[in-house]
Order: C-alpha cells, then sequence, then structure tokens
C-alpha cells in the first residue's frame, strides 16, 4: 500500500506505531467503559446518545487498528480483542471501571465519574486530533481529520452535561466534584508518550506532550471558570504509566470480558 | 464524481445508482456523495468509498451491495471495494437528488452552515414548518438527529452537518 511510502527508516515505523496503539487502546477501552453504560443511562435520550457517541469511538479505534494492521502487525480483531495486558498502551483513566457491581448483574454506576471522565478525555481527545492534523506520518494525519468531524458533537454533548450538573442541585455539585478529584488522580498518563515520546515529537508524529497539555487547559479554563472552579492540575508522575504497559486489575478484567467470545475460537469468521 | 469515458466505467456508474443506503430506499451511495473514485482496468473495477461515520455498522452491507451490483456488469471480472478517509465525507457532499430523496423519506437533508454558537436548524421535512426543536443531536443511527415539528406535531429525523470547519 502507498500508506508505507513516508515509513522511511526503522526508527520512524517503530514510533508511529507505538503511537498508534496508544491511540488505538485509548479509544478502544473508553468506548468498551462506554457499552457498558448501555440500557443504565439516567434517561431515554441519554442512552441514545451515548450509545452513539460510543458506536463511533469504537470507529476510531477500529481504524487506528487497521492502520496497524496496513502495518503488518495483524489483523484489527486480534489487536484489540487478543494483545495481553502488558502489551496495552492506554491511559489509566479509560481503563478504570464505571462504578461498583457487574453490568450483567447490579451495577451501581457513578454518572457523574461518568460525565467528568468523558468531558476531560474528549477535550484531550480533540487537542490531540488537532495536532495529528499536521502528523509526519500522512495516514494518520488524514485520519485525524474525519475523526474532528465526528467528536465535535461528542464534545458538545459532555460539556453540556459537565456544566449542567454543576450548575444543578447541591448533591449533584458535590458528587461531580468528588468525580473531578477521582478522575484527577488518573489524569498522569493521559497525555504522557511514553518511553518513546522523544522520538514520536522529534519524527512529528504529535507535538510535545507540555504543548499539548498547554492548550488542553485553554479549552477547559472558560468552561471551569464558568463553573467557579479551577482547571485540575496533572499529577507530575504517575503511580502507573499506561503508555509503558503499567494498568491495574480493572484493565485486566475488562479484557477478560471483552475477549471472552472471540477466545472460543480465534479462528472463526464472525 | 469524474467525468466518465469508459463505457464500463459509465455502467457502473449506472450500477452504483441503484445501490442504495441500507435503511433508506430512496438515496443512492452516489446521491450521498459517498463515491470518491471509479477505475477501470480492463475487466477489474476499483471504487473507493467515503465512509459517512468511521463507525457505521451499514458499511460492509453496503460494500457487499456494491460488489454484487457491479459484479452482475457484463465485462466486469474483478471489482475492489475499498474505505478511504481522504477526502473527509462531509455532508454538503450530498447531491441535491440526495436531498430530495431524505425529504421524502421524512428525513430534513443536512443544514448547510452552523450558528456561531455551534447549533444549526433544519425545516420540518413534512410540513415545512420552520417551527422545530431539537430532541436529540444523537439518533438511531450515527448520522442523524432527533427533532420535532411544533406544527404539525410530528418527530422526525435529520442528517447531521458534517463539516471539517467544525
Amino acid at each position: 500500500m502507498s500508506e508505507t511510502t513516508n515509513l522511511v527508516t526503522k526508527d520512524f515505523k517503530e514510533a508511529a506505531i507505538n503511537l498508534l496503539f496508544q491511540l488505538a487502546d485509548d479509544d478502544f477501552l473508553f468506548s468498551y467503559r462506554g457499552s457498558e453504560w448501555l440500557g443504565l443511562a439516567p434517561h431515554i435520550e441519554e442512552d441514545i446518545a451515548y450509545s452513539s457517541i460510543t458506536q463511533d469511538t469504537m470507529g476510531h479505534a477500529s481504524m487506528y487498528y487497521h492502520l496497524l494492521e496496513d502495518l503488518g502487525l495483524g489483523t484489527a480483531d486480534q489487536l484489540s480483542h487478543l494483545r495481553p495486558l502488558e502489551e496495552r498502551k492506554n491511559c489509566i483513566l479509560v481503563e478504570r471501571s464505571n462504578g461498583e457491581g457487574y453490568y450483567m448483574d447490579v451495577p451501581t454506576y457513578d454518572w457523574a465519574f461518568a460525565v467528568v471522565r468523558n468531558y476531560l478525555y474528549t477535550t484531550a481527545k480533540k487537542v490531540k486530533i488537532d495536532s495529528l492534523k499536521n502528523s509526519s506520518y500522512q495516514p494518520l494525519a488524514d485520519a485525524a481529520i474525519k475523526v474532528n468531524t465526528e467528536i465535535y458533537y461528542h464534545l458538545l454533548h459532555w460539556k453540556t452535561w459537565f456544566v449542567q450538573l454543576l450548575n444543578s442541585t447541591q448533591e449533584a455539585k458535590q458528587r461531580m466534584q468528588a468525580a473531578i478529584k477521582t478522575v484527577t488522580n488518573d489524569l498522569g498518563d493521559l497525555f504522557s508518550l511514553g518511553n518513546d515520546a522523544d522520538k514520536i515529537v522529534s519524527f512529528g508524529l504529535i507535538e510535545k506532550e507540555s504543548v499539548l497539555i498547554g492548550r488542553w487547559k485553554e479549552q477547559l479554563e472558560p468552561v471551569f471558570r464558568s463553573v467557579q472552579l479551577k482547571v485540575p492540575e496533572i499529577p507530575n508522575a504517575p503511580s502507573l504509566n499506561g503508555r509503558n504497559g503499567e494498568h491495574t486489575k480493572q484493565a485486566q478484567e475488562a479484557l477478560d470480558t471483552l475477549s471472552e467470545v472471540i477466545r472460543f475460537d480465534t479462528a472463526a469468521a464472525w | 464524481m469524474p467525468a466518465t469515458v469508459n463505457p464500463l466505467e459509465a455502467r457502473v456508474l449506472e450500477a452504483l445508482k441503484d445501490v442504495k443506503d441500507p435503511e433508506i430506499d430512496t438515496v443512492s451511495i452516489i446521491d450521498l456523495g459517498m463515491v470518491e473514485k471509479i477505475a477501470v482496468q480492463e475487466a477489474v473495477v476499483e471504487i473507493k468509498i467515503l465512509p459517512t461515520f468511521i463507525g457505521c455498522p451499514a458499511l460492509n452491507i453496503i460494500k457487499n451491495n456494491i460488489e454484487k451490483a457491479v459484479q452482475s456488469i457484463d465485462g466486469v471480472e474483478k471489482v475492489n471495494v475499498d474505505f478511504i478517509y481522504t477526502p473527509a465525507w462531509t455532508s454538503d457532499r450530498i447531491t441535491d437528488n440526495g436531498r430530495a430523496g431524505l425529504k421524502e423519506f421524512g428525513i430534513a437533508p443536512p443544514p448547510s452552515f452552523v450558528e456561531s454558537d455551534g447549533s444549526w436548524h433544519v425545516d420540518c421535512p413534512y410540513c415545512g414548518s420552520t417551527y422545530v426543536t431539537m430532541d436529540n443531536i444523537f439518533g438511531p443511527t450515527a448520522c442523524r438527529s432527533i427533532l420535532y415539528c411544533k406544527t404539525c406535531k410530528n418527530p422526525f429525523e435529520a442528517m447531521k452537518l458534517i463539516s471539517t470547519s467544525m
């Protein structure tokens, strides 16, 4: 395929693959956590909206996995479902469970946590996508332009929930503020590019972490100000860095569940 | 769409006009602006399709329908259908024919511009009233929103505005 033409060196290719796994694994688990909310959202219109966003996001993950497939890394289905936890490069924020309880049993998920996680993650995704539009890896730059047309609506949705709940009842405000604290603890590796960060940035695949964080704060600032809050500070040294394959037990549980069917027969055509 | 000169290419284009959106039988994939390229090399046809939404579950159905339609043309030995992301599909690619077909189905065609606050407006596809409310930006499929007409009291759907400048 012509996509491989600008993979001039082995180092460039390795850096592009690393970044693609980060992007793919992020959207994959973010979307998986969204799918667990199906049928449980606060009202019917939200159930439709959240599942539509989740479907779009799974499409984005699938597209990144297909870019990896084009680079000879295996099929998109294998890459998404069958890679072991220590090879996963998603950030910690997207792997956290939605709350207590199993979705097939009695889930007591926290909607405030969902809103805060989704708003902060989607804002970060928007900042990254804007940078990726100028990526030196052309297939990724092309994909970013397409993803950008879709996340416009996702961002609008989560921003609306975020602002409305923080302007709502006392209970809503308290729960939202508690959720902001919980989510902030997991922001440490959201913008991290992992051990290969220097290579990824010097090859022009995406801009460096500090630049992206600056833009993220700029976007959040007026929204947080409108609800009399300060933009959370990203913890300096994350206790776990998902970009380097460090993950929680909750991520393993998610992988076990989502790959349960494919593992029955990994050679079957689904 | 590029002008077609090759007679086989012209027949492929005709066949694609019969490949409909799997859920909206009044619009074809040509009407939706999804067909970016048709190339014919002897008896081999290459078709490049732009997905409306990346995660649209109808994409594989559309791909199969294209293959079936083109394979049945006399003189075609092989057909390759690929999804590409460049240029990105935008809702202004929907043709006038496509806009009319959507309306006929009860779906308001996508608006052509956004307001300064990021919102957009469509009229009721049934009675033409401008007195409508947005119920849900997200609808039964990725590309559609749910609205309500306060004049004729019908719920209806609209194709979302999708633009690279958003």
